[in-house]
This record gives C-alpha cells, sequence and structure tokens, in this order.
C-alpha cells in the first residue's frame, strides 16, 4: 500500500499497463466497438472481425479458475514452486496470473472455484519506483 | 492414383544426442537414407523442402545439398515451431500438387542437446534498472513466473488440467499412464532416444516439472532428422514394380493455425486448431477415426496426448480419461498411439519431428516395422502442433496389393 503521507520517493507503477492501480485495482481490457472481443496487448486490429477501433474496459475483479499448473522447475533466476493459473472473469475477460494463497498444493486447488484479484509488490528500481504486480486468490480460504 | 501424391522413400537417424554430427551431417544422413529407400537420387528431385527451427536463418537445405548433391532445384527453408518438419512436407507436397515437380524431398532435422527448457534462457544484465513500460503489454519487467507462465511444460499442463475441469475421469493418475504407455512402447523401437520402461508409480513419484506433468511425461530435448522422398501418381506409374509396392498414398496433408478464439488470448488454444485440422484431413481423406489403424500424435508433455485424442476424435467426446484407463491406445489396443514411443520417449528434435511421425506410419504400413509392428495396418495418422500455433496433419493408407 502506497502511504500518502510519504515523501515524493515512494512510487509505484503498475507492471503491466493493463492492470489499473488505485483503490480498487483492476484489469483493464480493449474491446473492440464492433464485436467485443477483449484483448490486453496493444492492437493493430481485432483478429476476430477484422475491426479498426477499441475502447478501454474494465473488467471484474472476481472469476473462476478455469485452470492451473504447479511450476516447480521455472526458469533460470526465478523462485519456484509457484502456481500458474487461468481466471475467466465474471462478466467477461480471460487472464493469466499466479495463484496465491494455495500453498502450490494441488489438494488446496479445486478447478472452477472463485478467486479474487488481489496486487502485491514485485521489485523496486534503482530509481525507487515498485512495480506492483497481480495475482488472484480463492474468495473463501480453506 | 494419377492424382495422389505417394511417400515413395522415407528415413529417420536414431534420435540421441550426437556429440560429433552437426545439422547438416544429420540432414544429409536421413536424406540420403530416404533416396537409397526410394531407389532415387538427387537427380531425380525437383523440389526440397527444409524444416529446422534453431538455425532457420543459416540456409541448412541449400548446405545439405553442397553435401549430397547441387542440381539447382528450388527449397524452401521453413521454420513453424514444433509443425517445422510437417510443414517441410507440405513445401514439397504442394509444388507436385502444383504441377512444378513430379518428385520431391523433405527433409527434418534439428540438434537441440541437452539445453533444457525451451524459451528460458537468462538475459544480459543491465547496468541500471529502470522500470517502464516496454512492449505490446506495457510491461516494466518480464511477466514470466510472476504473470503465471508461458513456458512449454506450464502451457500443456495447464491444457491438459483444462480438460481435466471440463471432463470426469480425468487426473494425474490417466495423464501419468500416457506416459508409462510410451515408455513402453520405445522399449521395440530402435531408434528412439530412451528405450526404458517405467512403472505407474516410477511415473507418478518422479520430479515434478509442472504439475501434473512429471519430468518422465515430458519430452527430453535431442537431436536427430527424417526424410521422405515424395512422387506423384502420374511419375510413380513408370517406376519399378518393388518401388510401387512400398508406396504409401498420402489421403490427406492438413496444415492449420489457431483460428480466434475469446479464451486463447492469454493461454494458446491448442485444441481448436488440432480440431479443425482432423475435420479437413478426415474429409480429404474420406474416413473416420474409426478407419485408423495407428496414430503418431504430438506429446510433448503427457497432457497433450490426452486431449488430442479427443481433439482427434480417437475418444468419445470428454472420453479421454476412459480411452487411456481403457488400454485402446496401447500397441496392441484398439487404436495405437505412438507405438515409437512417441516424442515422450522417442525424442523430440523439433523440425524432425513432423517428418518423423511420417517415417514412422509410413514403416507399418509397408509391414516393415519389426518388433513394433501394428499387425495389418492399412491407415494411419501423423499429427504435429507447435506453439504460436501451427498443426500439421497427415493421413497415409497403403497402397493396395
Amino acid at each position: 500500500m502506497t502511504d500518502t503521507t510519504a515523501d515524493t520517493a515512494t512510487k509505484t507503477i503498475a507492471m503491466v499497463d493493463y492492470l489499473e492501480l488505485g483503490d480498487e485495482p483492476h484489469l483493464v481490457a480493449q474491446a473492440c466497438t464492433t464485436c467485443g472481443a477483449l484483448y490486453f496487448d496493444r492492437r493493430n486490429a481485432c483478429a476476430s472481425c477484422e475491426g479498426r477501433t477499441f475502447e478501454p474496459r474494465a473488467l471484474a475483479t472476481t472469476g473462476k479458475l478455469r485452470t492451473f499448473s504447479i511450476i516447480h522447475r521455472s526458469a533460470p533466476g526465478l523462485p519456484s514452486p509457484y502456481t500458474s493459473a487461468v481466471v475467466d472473469l465474471d462478466g467477461g475477460g480471460s487472464i493469466k496470473a499466479n495463484l496465491l494463497g494455495v500453498d502450490d498444493d494441488p489438494a488446496k486447488i479445486t478447478l472452477n472455484m472463485a478467486v479474487r484479484l488481489v496486487t502485491f509488490p514485485v521489485g523496486t528500481d534503482d530509481d525507487g519506483t515498485t512495480a506492483i504486480a497481480f495475482g488472484f486468490e480463492p474468495a473463501e480460504k480453506k | 492414383m494419377s492424382d495422389d501424391i505417394w511417400v515413395l522413400g522415407a528415413a529417420m537417424t536414431p534420435f540421441k544426442r550426437y556429440k560429433d554430427k552437426d545439422v547438416i551431417d544429420l540432414g544429409s544422413e536421413a536424406a540420403m537414407a530416404a533416396l537409397d529407400d526410394g531407389g532415387v537420387r538427387m537427380s531425380d528431385m525437383q523440389v526440397m523442402g527444409c524444416g529446422n527451427l534453431e538455425e532457420a536463418a543459416g540456409g541448412v537445405g541449400q548446405r545439405i545439398q553442397k553435401q549430397i548433391g547441387q542440381t539447382g532445384i528450388p527449397v524452401y527453408n521453413v521454420a513453424n515451431a514444433c509443425a517445422t518438419g510437417a510443414t517441410a512436407v507440405r513445401a514439397a507436397y504442394l509444388a507436385i500438387k502444383a504441377g512444378e515437380a513430379d518428385m520431391g524431398i523433405a527433409i527434418g532435422v534439428e540438434k537441440m542437446g541437452k539445453q533444457g527448457l525451451l524459451g528460458a534462457a537468462g538475459k544480459a544484465k543491465g547496468t541500471k534498472k529502470v522500470y517502464e513500460p516496454k512492449g505490446r503489454y506495457g510491461a516494466v519487467r518480464s511477466p514470466e513466473g510472476v504473470l503465471g507462465t508461458g513456458l512449454m511444460p506450464g502451457v500443456f499442463s495447464q491444457a491438459g488440467m483444462e480438460y481435466a475441469a471440463q471432463h470426469d475421469g480425468v487426473g494425474f493418475e490417466q495423464f501419468a499412464k500416457v506416459a508409462v504407455k510410451n515408455h513402453q512402447h520405445s522399449t521395440l523401437n530402435p531408434l528412439a532416444q530412451y528405450q526404458k520402461a517405467y512403472t505407474l508409480e516410477e511415473v507418478l513419484g518422479a520430479e515434478m516439472i509442472g504439475y501434473p506433468n512429471t519430468v518422465l511425461m515430458c519430452c527430453p530435448t535431442g537431436d536427430g532428422a527424417a526424410a521422405v522422398i515424395l512422387v506423384s501418381g502420374e511419375k510413380l506409374k513408370t517406376l519399378d514394380p518393388e518401388q510401387r509396392r512400398r508406396a504409401v498414398k498420402i489421403s490427406a496433408s492438413v496444415l492449420t493455425t489457431d483460428p480466434w478464439t475469446a479464451t486463447a488470448q492469454v493461454q494458446p488454444d491448442v485444441n481448436t486448431l488440432t480440431r479443425v485440422a482432423a475435420d479437413k484431413a478426415y474429409e480429404a481423406a474420406g474416413i473416420g477415426p474409426e478407419d485408423l489403424d495407428l496414430v503418431e500424435l504430438h506429446d510433448c508433455f503427457a497432457t497433450a496426448e490426452l486431449i488430442h485424442y479427443d481433439n482427434l476424435r480417437l475418444c468419445e467426446p470428454g472420453g479421454a480419461g476412459d480411452f487411456i484407463d481403457s488400454g485402446a491406445p496401447t500397441r496392441d489396443g484398439r487404436i495405437p498411439v505412438n507405438v515409437s514411443g512417441g516424442l515422450i520417449s522417442k525424442g523430440h528434435p523439433i523440425g524432425a519431428t513432423g517428418v518423423a511421425g511420417i517415417f514412422e506410419i509410413t514403416t507399418h504400413l509397408r509391414g516393415e516395422a519389426g518388433d513394433r509392428q501394428v499387425a495389418d495396418a492399412k491407415v494411419g495418422m501423423a499429427h504435429v502442433i507447435g506453439l504460436g500455433s501451427a498443426c500439421g496433419l497427415h493421413i497415409l493408407e497403403r497402397s493396395a496389393r
């Protein structure tokens, strides 16, 4: 959490530009104005309908766990284990992120379970800016 | 017969890690063996397709020609992820189909060594770390491991767990049984990188790479090459009776990429393009999955093989768990799958894999597969899929004897 009373050196930045920080962090997709297809990357056109205009759309912070894998052998320099997941957000949009709060234990993970978005700091650069990432955790703790 | 295109010759090197042979040695070895197998020479070839991924900018086809025969024919050097080999076959196939050539060679070759996780190479350290949005997602740092994983084991594990979420009777044990089967199959294949059987307990208890795939459920990296000689039906008529007898008909040759799906924007969809390819191939060949005597499919991970049972319509919709539990895809089962040992045990030198699958099917349809022969095989399918994505699918039929 950013302390607004702290000195101006406390800066944060979203790890990716489709994460909107603030009081209620959430994801923002680019929605095709023709067919409604949702994207998170910079677009040239819509790959579904070939439409060429987009508008930002705020997505829900709750959803269901579509799938996961618990990664034990990760890329060099990255910690392991961690749990990678794909979440179908309520009201539309699917997103990949880490699944937190499950101890990387398959016994604590139920497919299709309800999850909610959380944010966390993922590192600070040499100018003192902290990057904020997002993940999901079970909506109801076991 | 005259409109069809046939496999006249086929060969592969053993898949393993070669200390003293480079990509050109391996590609040349497979190409010369395929030429000999078909009873033809480089001077008979009018087109070459050459598939290689890791030296894709290196003119591999020309370098092989400079070893085995420079006749000035067109070469198509192709790179298409794990469908690279199948794409090379299609380059030669299309040239014959278009009437530009009546005979051609397709080579797939790769030398990977023991390189571990693909795409996981470390980056050079910068001097100063400053977070600023870069790239198409405006990311201030690499998302790998922070926003899930995009590496192969995770992607294919997630594809398998998605299937498990949607269908009953699919879990860790069903995925593991796929690997038990393929390792068992490989014990009969002298060309396989590994030829060792493991129990279900050993597969389940091996080092976990990405749940639910243990190390024995993941394909290794390795080296190898395969090659096929393709010929038009018209040309085949003019060849010797023995060449005609051993020729295998290509009943379908299909290449697809992923159609747009809403759910595939963050996690590659390995299913839809495979299902589209299967439907096109069955239609082109005029057969159904019940007509297949054997299948070589893309088991880069055990989870991948299980979902492709369903994608290729080998099992009832949603029934891939029952399918493996019933023993249907074992060598003496209803539809033997990956009797070569599959990518999991035979190995997966990326550029070679798509051609090697066609070699395996061809060998069975000729009745020349030795100890691993599927009895009286008449029709077979070879399937590969590469992330990005590309799916190559061939249906082969033995000639009427």
